[in-house]
């Protein structure tokens, strides 16, 4: 690292949020992941959340053509992306106008001083210019000629001006490294690799990201310098891992560790189509990737690949979920393992494609026709997506069932560090096949419905196997031979039994840990992404001697078995969902408790100073 | 979509309320199979190498067709057919959709999947690309295939997976109780269209080859000997194979093919296909020639053509498919059965394990850890 003893004094933080905004090809999100590698190396605790627009590409210098990357890291605990953001990097005005609101009083702004020009400010609608008109008075605002600054650094070169203009981002990063003390290294050897092979630009990029660095030195305008440092991670080796990666990982984890090939059918739906992207990569793991023709085909595919004793698994949003419905009814009455994950968006119908929300929670659990429960699971962090999704194909195989796995764009998005597991740590995942006949019925026949006494699973008799021939299909199955049956008692029994095996998930699941106060005042009960917005409030509150315990749920279908009981031990309930209140129906539904929701329908995350004002309004208020 | 609940349903059908009474066509023997029962072994049940018959592939289930259904003689050539295949009996695997062809798997002692309307052939391709060793057979009808499901056929034929698709069309929605389907032709009075379907219809063996198909034939239900040979070149053939089927129901839709299944009239509306051999009908006393971009009747009788001007067929020819296959509803021209067109090509399941395998080639089997740790990683101690 450059020396540093020329600079200005140097602040300790404990945490900073930053936030990188610019037009779409500004490359603000590769600017956001670089600045979080040298955080990571740094050691810092963090996380991050990328705001990309829905059009692909939206007029430059549009306010709906904006791309952002926030990103919070820290010598603490990071749980959220940061509810505030300290500085602020506006590439052109309309950056400036779309997220000046969420930075804090007094925090910074670096804003590109040489695209602020009539033209600019027309395309963004803005009257007037925001660095004159007294908007800005409140915050530190760094006006740099990025624009120019990076054309000198590049004056030696032969290169056109389009390139250099998209070099400028490099100085936006060096400069902003600089501002956090964090190292350059990663951001260098990235750029190494990635144009290995177009040496001119490799340097360009080298060399602007350095000038950005060094001006930061060497300017007078900034008065302070600051520092993180180093989290106190548990021990072990850690990479940075976002949602839709962990989830790629968790699903090759489980094909090896089964020995199931994996098939994953899928059809391009933001924001899921990330994890098709993914797992195409790893085809030398035996990964099938199939982009079927559309949301039907795709998980009509896995179905089929399951039947042929394959993990059929495939990924979709709201949306695709809704036209996926009757296969997976048909996966419920076959009772076939399947893995469906839901990438939620905000809805109804296409919603808000590229918005956060955990609005399919009721369509996960409900959304089939007739009696068709089936185990449904929700992942809380992007690290936690692999684990989750693990253990969802566990559930799937060893019940024999269709399992939906619920994310959103915010987790899949969403990065973390992830402590790297030893695979002999990995939970055990053993799958055996049905090979004789079942004797049961003294006949030597196979018995495709006959069910194992602790799980009610059916056999899984892979064509293949010489004397297992045997047909299913989507009318009900007579118990235990599986013919087709319109009797109506069997149809009953089928009905609770089916039901049956899907509660007895239950006895897979491990105690519900509760975060905070084991008994008290309060307790909070979330589910999904929110978890990191929701254990920051509950510090927060407890800080101030409340009482306050969080369940965040793994399992939203069946519920742990030991919910009721720790429901018992707190006085009043609490329910922050981004929905107009979905798991406060299925809670009410199953305990006859009072409870509170807390309802953010906007398409973003939970603030986690939103929940805490939730928690503090909701100990005081009188129970119900 | 059409219920599941009728015609056979757990009454024995003694035909649909509103059914017409099957009209027996004329010179057409009656319907032999009752309700309930298993079709009688017929001659040619042959034996397969290790010893299986026709009896092996009948599953103890009671089919439950409409008596005299051409489903039933369909079925009976299948399990004639399989003893003959070299394979496996458990790699068999019959899939389907929904309609009265769905219930087909049922009645095969196979492996057997009864999938959702229309949506055979996404099952299908998920099964033969994971499992390329099993020989997966779709059964599925005109509604199923062409309407609801046209959009897997197209694809799973462009895709070129692997399998057979036998495609029942009986020009009618038979399980749903008769209304008119993607090949009922225009005009026809069904009880969804009482002043006449305003639709046009859909010649499947246009759509297959439209799609990219690398197999298409066309046979029928009433010639047995033509259904299994068709059948067996399809099994044959490495890739999507279409065999459109034309099937008669005699509850909804009878005869609507008796023009081209029935002695009386057979000869002059059938023309079966022969590679290599010259487009000829009628025992031989008529052709088809080309003249130009269209095909034309000749009589071969009168002296002014012979056998020399008929086109020869080459059924790998796609340009001879296309004029043959769009033999449809041409009042001069008879209707074409057999192989329309038959292409060598790699097969999707093929394609994917050697592109699978080549990466392992490379690559080398894909370890966990390695995987885990193949990003920017750092150590905390
Ligand atoms: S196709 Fe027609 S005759 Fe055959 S079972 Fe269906 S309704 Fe009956």
């Amino acid at each position: 690292m450059p020396d540093a003893t020329s600079s200005p004094p140097v602040e300790t933080l404990t945490e900073a949020t930053i936030l990188f905004a610019g037009d779409s090809g500004d490359g603000m999100q590769l600017t956001g992941t670089q600045f979080t590698q040298a955080a990571a190396h740094a050691r810092n605790d963090l996380a991050t959340l990328p705001d990309y627009p829905a059009e692909i590409r939206a007029p430059a210098g549009t306010t709906y053509g904006v791309s952002a990357f926030q990103l919070r890291f820290g010598s603490g605990e990071i749980r959220t992306p940061g509810d505030e953001v300290d500085l602020l990097v506006a590439m052109n005005p309309a950056a400036l106008k779309v997220h000046l609101h969420r930075v804090r009083e007094g925090g910074a702004l670096i804003v590109n001083a040489n695209s602020f020009t009539e033209r600019d400010l027309e395309l963004a609608e803005l009257e007037q210019n925001p660095l004159e008109s007294g908007l800005l008075e409140g915050y530190q605002v760094f006006e740099v000629e990025l624009t120019r600054l990076t054309q000198e650094a590049l004056e030696h070169t032969d290169l056109s001006r389009t390139t250099v203009g998209r070099t400028k981002n490099m100085f936006a990063l060096g400069l902003a490294l600089w501002l956090y003390s964090r190292p350059l290294e990663p951001t260098q050897q990235w750029l190494q690799q990635k144009f290995a092979d177009e040496p001119e630009i490799r340097d360009a990029n080298l060399h602007v990201l350095s000038k950005g660095y060094h001006y930061g030195e060497t300017t007078d305008a900034f008065v302070v310098r600051y520092d993180v440092a180093a989290a106190d991670l548990a021990p072990g080796t850690y990479r940075s891992i976002r949602g839709a990666q962990a989830i790629a990982l968790g699903l090759v984890a489980a094909s090896k560790q089964s020995g199931l090939p994996l098939f994953y059918g899928s059809y391009p739906i933001t924001p899921a189509s990330d994890l098709l992207h993914e797992l195409s990569r790893y085809k030398h793991f035996g990964v099938m990737t199939f982009q079927a023709e559309d949301e039907i085909a795709a998980a009509g595919a896995a179905v089929g690949a399951s039947f042929g004793g394959a993990l059929g698994v495939c990924a979709t949003s709201g949306p695709g979920v809704a036209l996926k419905t009757e296969t997976i009814g048909l996966g419920v009455m076959t009772e076939l393992p399947l893995v469906i994950i839901d990438m939620q968006r905000g809805g109804p119908s296409t919603g808000l494609p590229t918005k956060t929300e955990q609005s399919d929670l009721l369509q996960a659990v409900y959304g089939r026709n007739g009696e068709a429960p089936l185990p449904v699971l929700a992942a809380s962090s992007p690290a936690d997506c692999f684990d989750t999704i693990y253990e969802a194909c566990r559930i799937a195989t060893r019940y024999m069932t269709p399992v939906i796995f619920l994310a959103d764009g915010y987790l899949g998005n969403g990065s973390e560090p992830w402590r790297i597991p030893d695979v002999a740590d990995l939970p055990a995942f053993d799958v055996s096949f049905a090979t004789t006949p079942t004797a049961s019925n003294g006949q030597n026949d196979f018995l495709p419905y006959a069910r194992d006494p602790d799980t009610l699973a059916r056999p899984w008799a892979k064509p293949g196997t010489k004397g297992l021939e045997h047909r299913i299909g989507g009318l009900e199955k007579a118990h235990e031979t599986g013919n087709v049956s319109y009797d109506p008692a069997n149809h009953q029994r089928m009905v609770k039994l089916r039901a049956e095996k899907v509660q007895r998930v239950t006895d897979m699941m491990p105690p519900t840990p509760v975060y905070g106060d084991p008994d008290g005042a309060l307790l909070v009960i979330g589910w999904g992404s929110t978890r990191g917005a929701i254990e920051a409030a509950v510090d927060r509150v407890r800080a101030s001697d409340a009482r306050v315990g969080h369940v965040h749920l793994r399992h939203v279908h069946p519920f742990p078995a030991d919910l009721g009981p720790i429901l018992r031990r707190f006085d009043k309930i609490l329910v922050p969902e981004l929905n107009n209140g979905q798991l406060i129906r299925l809670l009410r539904d199953q305990f006859t408790r009072s409870m509170t929701p807390l309802n953010k329908i906007q398409g973003q995350p939970f603030h986690a100073q939103e929940v805490e004002a939730a928690l503090r309004e909701a100990l005081v208020s009188t129970p119900a | 979509m059409p219920d599941n609940t009728s015609p056979d349903g757990t009454k024995k059908p003694a035909g649909p309320p509103g059914a017409k009474k099957p009209a027996g066509p004329p010179g057409a023997r009656k319907p032999t199979m009752p309700p309930g029962t298993k079709p009688p072994t017929g001659p040619s049940g042959g034996d397969g190498a290790d010893g299986l018959t026709r009896k092996d592939f009948a599953s103890d289930q009671d089919v439950r067709w409409c008596p005299g259904c051409g489903d039933y003689a369909i079925l009976a050539t299948v399990q004639r057919l399989m003893p003959e295949l070299d394979v496996p009996k458990e790699n068999i695997v019959f899939l389907s959709g929904i309609g009265c062809s769905g219930r087909f798997p049922y009645y095969m002692d196979t492996y057997g999947f009864h999938s959702i309307h229309g949506r055979a052939p996404a099952f299908a391709t998920g099964l033969k690309s994971s499992r390329p060793e099993l020989d997966v057979w779709v059964v599925t009808g005109d509604g199923d295939a062409l309407s609801i499901g046209g959009n897997h056929l197209i694809h799973v034929l462009r895709r070129n997976v692997d399998l057979q698709i036998l495609l029942f069309n009986n020009q009618i929605y038979g399980l749903t109780k008769g209304q008119y389907s993607p090949t009922s032709e225009q005009g026809k009075i069904t009880k969804s269209t009482p002043y006449g379907s305003i639709d046009h219809p859909f010649n499947p063996v246009a759509v297959a080859l439209g799609a990219d198909a690398s197999f298409v034939a066309r046979t029928m239900d009433r010639d047995p000997k033509h259904l299994k040979a068709t059948m067996k070149r399809a099994h044959d053939h490495r890739g999507a194979a279409l065999v459109e089927i034309y099937q008669n129901c005699n509850i909804f839709n009878d005869g609507a093919f008796f023009d081209f299944t029935e002695r009386a009239t057979k000869a002059k509306a059938a023309l079966f296909l022969e590679d290599g051999a010259p487009l000829t009908y009628d025992n031989g006393t008529r052709g088809v020639r080309l003249e130009g971009l269209q095909l034309k009747p000749i009589e071969l009788t009168n002296g002014r053509w012979s056998v020399d001007d008929c086109l020869v067929y080459d059924e790998t020819s796609q340009e001879m498919a296309q004029l043959v296959g769009r033999m449809y509803w041409q009042e001069d021209l008879p209707r074409p059965f057999g192989v329309i067109y038959r292409e060598e090509r790699a097969t999707y399941d093929e394609l994917l394990h050697t592109q699978i395998g080549g990466l392992v080639e490379r690559r080398g089997t894909g370890d966990l850890a390695t995987l885990f740790h193949d990003a920017d990683t750092w150590d905390i101690s």
